[in-house]
């Protein structure tokens, strides 16, 4: 029991009775909050679905201004990503201090390289002057709805990369842990929880990128 | 842990008596001192303290506004205010009763502080993300009060397209306050979740969960679900005021039953938000109070998990005369049909708990029998409005408004009126003044009925919803139903200022001042700072009244091994007393 056990580790908070019930609580939580960032992509992928329906051929044209390659290379970045992020958790539970933040930096950068690639996609739509809603003045589609498909485009795209900042933030946290040797065999909670989240950012890109970049 | 859940092993456990110190002079009040010291606290007691000073505040203000509306509506033409105001005024009742006040209500303040004492435990699952999740709510208002103060709203606190992608004020700001503070309530519930799931203590099974604790995690899945579709709702309208995105704006070729369709998805399932947790709190004072074993305890457990599941399918409902194809009416009304069963086993088993039970009439059990005598008004009159060829005639009229107050004040809020009377003992150690508390009920009785009922039979003569001016007909009932408000509000002037007095000149209460088997009630009042000095050990449920009091105040000896959580448990007592 924790409370006249010798030996509390320094992480172990006082109302659980050991290192586990705080990993699977944790853990938990995570897989709950999951959940809930499910729900609120689900609410776009519902406005998506409404609005495919309602102009399919709009977009089939507008898809074709957004560039294939770059969303191909930003698929693979974040698979590779959460590869890594996957090894740093491997590396954690084999005590492999090294390892960890090797692998949470290259996580890190890859994900700097994913958000670089988003900025030259969107610039290069501004200059062709795609813009969100009404300030939309690219005459390159033949469809009177086409802002609707940009609007759309960039919410979701949009509100993806706010949580591959917010990933960002998070890693950058791991690292400082990391380097202060907080993590090993018998304490990764943040590592696998920042892990959990990274794998969920990963899988709503996997489902963005055919939904906007392959369609014809 | 999972598999220890699951087996039917039985472990044997030495454990002795123990019994509560009465009144704890060393609690979680006075374990630390001055505002800092409440503001950074991770105690999920002080927590709930904070939240119930912030909600109680915003509370007040919402009524205000109300008693505002009521005297404007005094009279047929102007009396006080503008068209203009009167609109915000309603809007800005509406927003601050649900989204501050109704929705974190009990979750946040009775849930925060009784939930991790009910299954044992020393705190919440996730600490420092409650306290977090507390500043998101504080934040997430000040916004809110920021927003009334520079430009005011006046869409009504549904928000509907294209009026809110168009008309000025402070629309964007407070949209975004929601947004903040639906955070706040995903966080409390993932909280509630991993604490149920994860910290419950040696003995608590699933099946000795307290019903307070099923309605919570019944709560806490509906909020998991339906919080986050509110929460893109809100960020599309806000960029479709900032961008004009259109995708509600049928002007830019958007939808604006889309918006509806999005809203009440969560916006229906809200409504269980805020009254799944008042049935918890029906549960528990009803067994207390008739000193019986609850009848039907997996009826009224599993009835939740179906009003929770159910009331995601029926949206629709509020969308009958938007344009909504007649098949899926017709669907959605049948659905919303359906929500009648659990809610009627519900009151049903809370009926036959008190049947032949030895009632003894409390000020708790009076609030609970008020809860019955309105919410089954307000459950009756939802069934009424769910049929697609009445609401047609009464939708938009003051008969639902009647009908969502009978379900939100006649239901939940005399719900939490009387959860906040039964635990206020353990909350502060001190009993407040019983002759006052009742009269601030019967008071809180009366005036309800005396507001609303008129407005049932203004709204089937045709009195629409939210107008300023009203036709000279119906100018009697609506100063019957101002008279009604403000008899409402002195009781709950009343029943607020007896619980600040009970708090420094009440009583000292005592551990057990109700005789209750629940866990709560077997620490000191006020609690300790860490809940629970020894382990308890648990072998009977929380309302099992055939069984004698020492069996429920039960530690876990030095010397014993502690066996997984929620695992089944046969003690071999010692009957050493402390
Ligand atoms: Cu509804």
């Amino acid at each position: 029991m924790a409370n006249h056990s010798t030996t509390t580790p320094a992480h172990l908070l006082h109302h659980y009775v050991d290192s586990d019930q705080q990993f699977d609580a944790a853990k938990l939580g995570m897989w709950i909050f999951i959940v809930t960032e499910t729900l609120m992509f689900g609410g776009l992928f519902g406005a998506y679905i409404v609005y495919r329906v309602l102009y399919p051929e709009l977009f089939t044209l507008a898809s074709e201004e957004l560039d294939t390659i770059m969303g191909s290379i930003n698929t693979v970045v974040l698979i590779g990503s959460s590869l890594t992020v996957a090894l740093a958790i491997k590396s954690a539970q084999v005590n492999n201090k090294r390892n960890i933040i090797i692998n949470l930096a290259i996580t890190l950068a890859l994900a700097c390289v994913f958000m670089i690639i988003k900025y030259f996609e969107y610039t290069h739509k501004f200059e062709l002057g795609i813009f969100p809603g009404v300030y939309y003045e690219y005459g390159g589609i033949d469809h009177p709805q086409a802002h609707i498909f940009f609007s759309i485009y960039y919410m979701m795209t949009g509100l993806h990369g706010i949580h591959i900042t917010i990933g960002i933030g998070l890693m950058i946290w791991l690292l400082v842990k990391a380097s202060k040797n907080e993590f090993h065999s018998g304490y990764y909670t943040p590592v696998e929880i920042v892990g959990l989240y990274w794998h969920l950012v990963d899988i709503i890109w996997i489902f963005l990128f055919p939904l906007f970049y392959l369609i014809d | 842990m999972a598999t220890a859940e699951a087996s039917s092993n039985i472990s044997k456990v030495q454990v002795r008596r123990y019994k509560p110190e009465e009144y704890a002079e060393h609690n979680y009040l006075n374990v630390a001192k001055g505002l800092w010291s409440w503001l950074t606290s991770v105690d999920h007691k002080r927590i709930g303290i904070l939240y119930l000073v912030t909600t109680t505040f915003f509370f007040l203000v919402g009524g205000v506004m109300a008693l505002l509306l009521r005297i404007e509506l005094w009279t047929p033409a102007q009396t006080f205010v503008d068209a203009n105001t009167y609109n915000q005024l309603f809007t800005l009742h509406g927003a601050i009763m649900i989204f501050l006040f109704l929705v974190p209500s009990v979750p946040a303040v009775l849930g925060n502080f009784i939930l991790p004492i009910q299954v044992g435990a020393k705190d919440m699952a996730l600490p420092r993300l409650n306290l977090f999740s507390y500043y998101l709510y504080a934040i997430g208002s000040l916004i809110a009060v920021y927003s009334i103060l520079h430009g005011g709203i006046d869409t009504g606190w549904t928000f509907y397209t294209p009026y809110s992608s168009q008309t000025g004020g402070a629309v964007t700001s407070l949209v975004f306050g929601v947004f903040v503070v639906g955070f706040s309530s995903i966080l409390t519930a993932v909280n509630i979740i991993a604490t149920i799931h994860k910290l419950r203590a040696p003995g608590i099974t699933w099946s000795k969960l307290s019903l307070f604790g099923w309605s919570l995690y019944a709560t806490s899945i509906i909020i998991i679900l339906a919080t986050p579709v509110l929460a893109i709702t809100l960020l599309l309208l806000t960029m479709e005021r900032i961008f004009g995105i259109g995708i509600f704006d049928p002007a830019l070729g958007g939808d604006p039953i889309l918006f509806q369709h999005f809203f009440w998805f969560y916006s229906h399932p809200a409504v269980y938000i805020m009254i799944v947790p008042g049935f918890g709190i029906v549960s528990e004072i009803v067994s207390t109070f008739t000193r019986k074993v609850i009848f039907g305890y997996w009826a009224i457990a599993i009835s939740s998990l179906a009003i929770a599941f159910i009331g995601f399918l029926v949206w629709g409902h509020h969308m009958f005369v938007s344009g909504q194809a007649s098949l899926a009416s017709m669907v959605f009304s049948f659905l919303s049909f359906l929500v009648g069963i659990p809610t009627g086993i519900k009151i049903f088993n809370w009926l036959a708990t008190m049947h032949r039970g030895s009632i003894s009439l409390r000020t708790p059990l009076l609030y609970i029998l008020g809860f019955l005598f309105l919410f089954t008004i307000g459950g009756f009159t939802g069934i009424a409005l769910a049929t697609l060829a009445l609401d047609v005639h009464v939708h938009d009229t003051y008969y639902v408004v009647a009908h969502f107050h009978f379900v939100m004040v006649g239901g939940m809020v005399m719900a939490f009126m009387g959860g906040l009377h039964y635990w206020w003992p353990k909350m502060f150690g001190r009993m407040y003044n019983q002759a006052v508390a009742k009269i601030g009920c019967l008071l809180i009785f009366l005036g309800f009925n005396l507001t609303f009922m008129p407005q049932f039979i203004m709204g089937i003569q045709g009195m629409p919803r939210r107008y300023f001016n009203y036709i000279d007909q119906f100018q009697g009932l609506h100063q019957i139903s101002t008279i009604g408000a403000f008899v409402l509000g002195i009781g709950f002037i009343i029943a607020i200022a007896n619980f600040i007095m009970a708090i420094y000149k009440g009583k000292k209460a005592g551990a057990n001042p109700w005789g209750s088997r629940a866990l709560e009630w077997q620490i000191p009042s006020p609690v300790p700072p860490h809940n629970f000095d020894h382990i308890p050990v648990i072998i009977h449920g929380p309302y099992d009244y055939h069984q004698p009091m020492a069996d429920f105040q039960l530690g876990l000896a030095t010397n014993g091994h502690a066996p997984a959580h929620g695992a089944e448990i046969s003690a071999e007592k010692q009957e050493t007393e402390e």
